[in-house]
């Protein structure tokens, strides 16, 4: 799935998400910004996000920084990060973590499934349940994925 | 005793609530470990700012040219 595509059903599953971005080496692969100057602007400060999250992790111990929230009174900054391939995302105050995480994993991850893999276009078809995790192309979610 | 339970269940709450209004950042690792900053904190203070302004995306500084060094600060 392409990037583009995978941030239109994450836009579409998640209320919680107000502004999203895909990153790989700092480059925008898609987002919700419609102008590009705000999505490079978005793509550096979270750059600089990480950056300073990565220094502070280091300093408290923590090896390999994969993801983090940074809640404030106007809402929440999510970033997950999987190699050189980050999703950031700001939702409204008081957002529910788990969810939102699982949503941002998922959608990095059906990012990465590669081309190969997709099956032919087919609207209709359900994801079979017990598919390859971050494979499948298409999931509804249930509540039971909250407390993933 | 009711009434001494409502208020021991009303005061949870609010400090719960409150709680949750603080300003954080929670990092995670891949080793599953967990590390959250409290507002109040030089770290906190370091990155809150960066967040509050991902949240606002008017308030972003426009990006340096490529080969400029980053904004004086950071």
């Amino acid at each position: 799935m392409d990037a583009a595509q995978a941030l239109a059903d994450l836009t579409e599953i998640s209320s919680q998400v107000v502004n999203v971005a895909i990153l790989e080496d700092g480059e925008v692969l898609a987002t919700t910004f419609e102008d590009a100057g705000e999505a490079s602007r978005f793509a550096e400060g979270v750059a600089r996000l990480v950056a300073e999250a990565d220094r502070v992790g280091e300093a408290r111990g923590l090896l390999a920084l994969a993801q983090l929230e940074a809640a404030t009174l106007e809402g929440s900054v999510f970033v997950v990060r999987r190699g050189s391939r980050l999703i950031a995302a700001t939702t409204r105050p008081d957002p529910t973590v788990g969810l939102v995480f699982y949503d941002l994993k998922h959608c990095l991850g059906s990012v990465e499934a590669p081309a190969a893999e997709q099956p032919a276009a087919d609207a209709s078809a359900e994801a079979e349940p017990g598919g390859k995790p971050g494979g499948a192309p298409r999931r509804r979610r249930t509540k039971a994925d909250a407390s993933g | 005793m009711l009434v001494s339970l409502a208020g021991l269940a009303a005061s949870a709450v609010y400090r719960r609530r409150r709680e949750r209004r603080r300003e954080r950042v929670d990092l995670y690792a891949d080793d599953g470990s967990m590390a959250s900053i409290a507002e109040g904190t030089a770290e906190a203070d370091g990155l809150l700012p960066l967040a509050r302004a991902l949240l606002s995306p008017g308030s972003l500084p426009s990006p340096a040219p490529a080969g400029a060094p980053a904004a004086a600060g950071d």
